[in-house]
């Protein structure tokens, strides 16, 4: 049963790892906000397991990965799970393209606060290219649905 | 049924409670700089994730090196060998240089270049974050890097040390936007500060006067007078100068040598007097 305790940790993990994989040039651009996706999926689904507490100190791990200044990313990361928290009874009922629309709405604002964060205390100029990952993980937002919902229900997480 | 909060906080007290906790962290963090020695723990702590991220990569190159054909390699030894050869060429006469300078530089009474100790490093992975330019390379403090260290490639300076973590450490690039390089021109010598721009292939030269003897094409080197980078190695190329007169410096803009967006294997600089300086710090420390 340890796999049962350990899913979701597990599935974070996974998240965070793929959110540093070296990837090309070319493609990194478009790389979706995933460890920002699995909290959704996990805040929307089981918000009594993952809610700011977990965001925070994923954000912060996020923060030491990526070398910005500990607090940026939790502090956005906090702010979306909060909205999906605090809305998961009515969003649960919406399709999955609609909830994706709604995870493309979080994703841009957690792009813009984690800009908006960093323009504060460095002075970094905004491209229109740092939203290009609200777009994939929009895209990618069903499947991993899916993907997710699929171990929830096999492993009978609550 | 499940409540959503079997104890603790409600859920917009949780939300005030981290983002206050955020905000005094990031203030704590970028202002006071407050994590200096943590950092290095923290990141020691996340390095494991690092690797596992490394691995596809390292897993393909493996396997491509094993399918190499015997005419490639053969090929690269003939064209390696050649190249060794030319080098070790080159390499008689530098010594002669080398030292022929120092003399003259003695003669003058001026200080004697120092010697550098190199260690090639791997690149490991590439960042994602957007809105900074960083490398992660697999030397860290066990390898005895320390922060603010020069690092090259082949061509060129790539930028510098930026935090170290036992066994691997953040590489700031030049071409990052919090980071300034103090160069002259190979030319002339006209000193200059080189500024990221935040795009990989651009630097700014900021604060150059209508005046001032600048040409496109003109190459320029470090000029060691910050300290942190050695005298002498190439920086960049001037691509664009706008001079206009309406404003009060004119515009330069250059291209860095250093190819930042295909680096793969960097050198790691130590130069004796930052060794004789960590020496002398320890020496200084009352026991």
């Amino acid at each position: 049963m340890s796999l049962r305790n350990y899913s979701i940790a597990l599935s974070i993990v996974i998240a965070l790892v793929l959110q540093i994989m070296p990837m090309p040039a070319m493609a990194d651009l478009y790389r979706p906000d995933w460890v920002l996706l699995v909290l959704s999926y996990w805040a929307l689904a089981l918000p009594n397991r993952v809610n700011i507490g977990v965001a925070f100190f994923t954000g912060l791990i996020l923060d030491i990965l990526l070398g910005t200044s500990m607090g940026v990313h939790s502090f956005a990361m906090c702010l979306c799970i909060y909205v999906l928290a605090a809305n998961h009874k009515r969003l649960r009922n919406y399709s999955v393209w609609q909830q994706s629309i709604i995870i493309g709405i979080i994703a841009a604002l957690y792009n813009l606060v984690i800009f908006w964060v960093q323009h504060l205390i460095t002075d970094i100029y905004f491209l229109l290219d740092y939203l290009w990952p609200v777009l994939s993980s929009m895209v990618i937002w069903p499947w991993l649905f899916w993907l997710l919902r699929k171990i929830r229900r096999q492993l009978r997480l609550n | 049924m499940n409540l959503m909060f079997s104890s603790g906080p409600s859920l917009p007290n949780r939300l005030v409670l981290s983002l206050l906790l955020s905000v005094a962290l990031i203030l704590f963090d970028h202002k006071l700089d407050g994590f200096g020695t943590t950092r290095v723990y923290l990141n020691s702590l996340v390095s494991p994730l690092q690797y596992l991220a490394n691995l596809p990569g390292q897993m393909l190159n493996a396997s491509a090196s094993r399918f190499v054909s015997h005419e490639r390699l053969f090929n690269d030894n003939a064209k390696l060998t050649h190249d060794a050869i030319v080098m070790n060429g080159q390499l008689q006469r530098l010594i002669f240089l080398q030292q022929e300078n120092d003399r003259l530089r003695s003669l003058l009474n001026s200080p004697v270049q120092d010697n550098t100790r190199k260690i090639v490093a791997e690149l490991m992975a590439v960042d994602n974050n957007p809105y900074s330019h960083q490398i992660v390379i697999n030397k860290g403090a066990i390898n005895s890097v320390f922060e603010g260290q020069p690092v090259l490639d082949d061509k060129g300076i790539v930028g510098q040390i930026m935090q170290v973590s036992s066994t691997n450490s953040r590489v700031l690039l030049i071409a990052d936007v919090t980071h300034a390089i103090p160069v002259r021109v190979a030319r002339n010598n006209v000193r200059l500060i080189a500024s990221g721009s935040g795009s990989l292939d651009e630097l700014l030269i900021q604060h150059v006067a209508h005046s001032s003897d600048l040409k496109i094409g003109d190459i320029l080197l470090s000029s060691g007078l910050g300290n942190i980078f050695p005298e002498g190695y190439p920086v960049a190329t001037i691509i664009s100068i706008v001079r206009d007169e309406s404003r009060p410096f004119s515009q330069v803009r250059a291209k860095p040598i250093a190819q930042l967006d295909r680096l793969k294997y960097l050198l790691l600089l130590w130069s004796e007097r930052s060794s004789e300086d960590k020496q002398a710090k320890e020496e200084m420390v009352p026991k």
